[in-house]
């Protein structure tokens, strides 16, 4: 009887003594929410990864004004509903002080309206347009919007003088945003769309929409996907001998695109975050020291290489990161501290956030890259 | 004169044929022949891709009377055991094929062993559910120990595209129609001339009778499980250098397997592979000259029409014979 008494309060001192340790260093709760598992995990994934990664690494370093950080990461697996659960649970259970991710834009525009009532900064991965436009009090975005890329691309077709181009985008989110952008910036930069054709996500063989575009008249074709998509619309054209250059979206710029789509993939070309080509760029580039550092880290823990999707993610945490160092931890004063973030060279790009503009990068966070030799040239 | 954008403009045939028809301009009439040459010949070619696929849905069907809903694992399997075999073990593709197909037959057979044999009276829709819960779980699996990359096979003799009057294919579109070819003519040899594969034939008339009989049924079935997941397999190493591969290639291509065997009439011979044939070439015609958009669209509007209209499959007249 006694021993019981004895034992539990033992029992009880030692929780009251570790809940007190806790106290004294209550760490920051910041929260995630990436598509880890499900169609978008190439986003997800590393996206969590690097988010781990680097809150590890300010913890290591002593933290943030001496605090840690603590990352409270739920998986969306794409799927707009269970990224409302996750945000719901972050703010109501977690009490995080803020939110990194989601990392598709459909989960993210189901998210705003949770964030924005909470009155909880969150900042996007996902690439989307219409997160920051219109401007929306609590949501910033890291991920470049697909109208840089196309801006890009268009860019780069006019001084070959290619006008005439022939589109085929992925029957997704993310090929239908593309497919927008090409369409709305066609006129201004004077590109005339000589056909629009789509694929399903899911599709093995693109034979038929190549075929037609062979058949066209355009200059080029732009395809707008992610993998494995574009490799099999790649081999595909090699296969027909499409002989006009292919363009396509920042959403293959990764070493994996080059693997599946093999010899196919030689001279193809397309906008991508400088995280591709880090090591190739000049010395005097504000961006070239994040993008080694996180190339490196990336590297050395998931032995794999590190992609610009990843890149949004330690964007967003090095984005909180310098807002709470500059103004503290609430919500308010982090959301505040965000809008005043100026040329942080990040890895997607410089980021200069205003109350005005919560995407905060120019149309210079794209390069333009092309596939020699199965490995990345930078063009221009 | 076909200006500017023959076939693009809201492409389709009837414009570019009126245009032609009116200006015989020879340089176009060119591109749009070879163009639909193109359409039939990549239609021809994933035709022949489905039509593996559907006989695999057929030979369970016509044996135990399930739609088994993870055929398109058994594809999936095929492609990325051969993969793993030749990464991890560092064998030859032409060891690590046999032994991908052998795999997936003992698979197959455990399958079978495991959900289905065990459930002695239960009725076809409880089976079918097994087989969609089979799937899901295959997938998981794969996830988990291969993670969700697509990879790519390498092609079986070269990448370098073949020329046939304007059209091209790749070395592999051979060996996928080389392998149909053979599969029907085994299949015939099987279903005709072997004592299983008469005995399989009776099961599918009436298993009740072909158990009077003295057939053992249940080996039957048994059987066409290690068929159909032997057939998976192949399909899936043969079109994985062109397809691809990751955990879930099997769903969409199982769907489109499974068309080709309901056009078929779920025959586990020629009808199957025409349905195949048929599909693929409809998909791609649709997709060049109406609308890219309504590839899939396609496919499944013909999938409804064949089950409202003729659900017996478009070669069959009423209740014949099933093999």
């Amino acid at each position: 009887m006694l021993t019981r008494v004895v034992r539990t309060t033992a029992v009880f001192l030692l929780l009251c003594l570790t809940t007190a340790s806790a106290f004294a260093a209550a760490p920051i709760k910041i929260g995630a929410i990436f598509a880890i598992t499900g169609p978008a995990s190439f986003l997800g994934e590393p996206e969590r990864n690097t988010a781990q990664m680097v809150v590890d690494e300010i913890n290591k370093a002593g933290g943030v004004k001496g605090r840690q950080l603590q990352l409270v990461v739920y998986d969306s697996q794409g799927d707009a509903t269970k990224a409302v659960q996750a945000a719901t649970r972050l703010i109501k259970e977690d009490k995080v002080v803020a939110i990194v991710g989601p990392s598709t834009t459909g989960d993210t525009m189901a998210v705003i309206p949770i964030v924005e009532k909470a009155n909880i900064p969150m900042i996007s991965c996902a690439a989307g347009s219409k997160i920051t436009d219109p401007l929306k009090k609590w949501v910033f975005k890291t991920a470049q919007n697909d109208a840089l890329a196309v801006d890009r691309i268009y860019e780069h077709l006019k001084q070959n003088n290619i006008s005439k181009v022939a589109l085929l985008t992925v029957s997704d989110s993310f090929g239908s945003s593309g497919r927008e952008q090409l369409k709305a910036q066609a006129a201004s930069h004077g590109i005339q769309i000589l056909s629009d054709d789509t694929y399903g996500p899911k599709d093995t063989d693109m034979t038929a929409q190549i075929t037609k575009i062979r058949g066209s008249q355009a200059q080029a074709m732009i395809c707008w996907g992610t993998n494995p998509g574009p490799a099999v619309i790649a081999r595909n054209s090699k296969q027909l001998g499409l002989t006009i250059p292919i363009y396509m979206s920042h959403g293959v710029s990764s070493k994996k695109f080059i693997d599946l789509a093999g010899d196919a993939a030689e001279g193809i070309r397309l906008p991508s975050g400088r995280v591709l080509v880090a090591d190739l760029l000049p010395n005097s580039d504000r961006q070239k020291k994040s993008l080694l550092a996180f190339v490196k880290d990336y590297q050395k823990h998931f032995k794999a290489e590190g992609d610009h999707f990843g890149g949004h993610a330690w964007d967003a945490v090095m984005l909180l990161k310098g807002a709470i160092e500059r103004g503290g931890d609430s919500p308010a004063a982090i959301r505040d501290q965000l809008e005043n973030s100026r040329n942080v060279a990040g890895v997607g790009g410089i980021f200069n956030y205003t109350p005005q503009d919560h995407a905060g990068l120019k149309k210079n966070a794209f390069v333009l890259v092309e596939v020699k030799k199965k490995d990345w040239v930078l063009l221009k | 004169m076909l200006n500017q954008s023959p076939t693009c403009s809201a492409g389709d045939l009837i414009i570019a044929c009126a245009a032609f028809i009116s200006h015989k301009e020879v340089q176009s009439t060119m591109d749009i022949s070879q163009q639909l040459l193109q359409y039939i010949v990549s239609g021809l070619s994933t035709g022949a891709i489905y039509a593996l696929i559907g006989l695999g849905f057929a030979i369970i069907y016509n044996s135990t009377g399930i739609i088994n809903f993870a055929q398109g694992e058994f594809v999936m399997l095929g492609a990325v055991l051969t993969l793993s075999f030749i990464s991890a073990l560092q064998l030859p593709l032409l060891l690590a094929v046999p032994l991908a197909i052998a795999a997936t037959t003992v698979i197959g057979v455990i399958f079978e062993r495991l959900t289905i044999r065990p459930l002695k009276n239960a009725t076809p829709l409880s089976l079918v559910i097994i087989t969609i819960g089979v799937s899901i779980l295959l997938r998981g699996i794969v996830m988990l120990l291969w993670g969700k990359d697509t990879r790519a096979l390498p092609a079986f003799s070269g990448n370098d595209p073949l020329s046939i009057a304007g059209a091209t294919i790749l070395p592999q579109h051979l060996w996928i129609f080389a392998l149909t070819g053979l599969v029907i003519i085994a299949n015939k040899l099987y279903f005709y001339y072997s004592i299983s594969g008469k005995a399989m034939r009776a099961c599918s008339f009436n298993r009740r009778a072909a158990s009077l009989v003295g057939i053992d049924v249940k080996r039957m079935v048994l059987f066409s499980f290690m068929i159909s997941a032997a057939l998976g397999s192949m399909a899936g190493i043969i079109v994985a250098p062109l397809t691809m591969t990751a955990y879930d290639v099997g769903i969409m291509l199982g769907l489109k397997g499974f068309c080709a065997a309901i056009i078929g009439g779920m025959s586990s011979g020629l009808g199957t592979v025409i349905g195949g044939l048929i599909l693929g070439t409809l998909e791609s015609l649709g997709a060049g000259l109406i609308s890219s958009g309504y590839k899939d669209a396609i496919a499944f509007i013909i999938l409804l029409l064949l089950l409202f209209i003729r659900p017996q499959g478009l070669f069959k007249k009423g209740e014949t014979e099933r093999v």
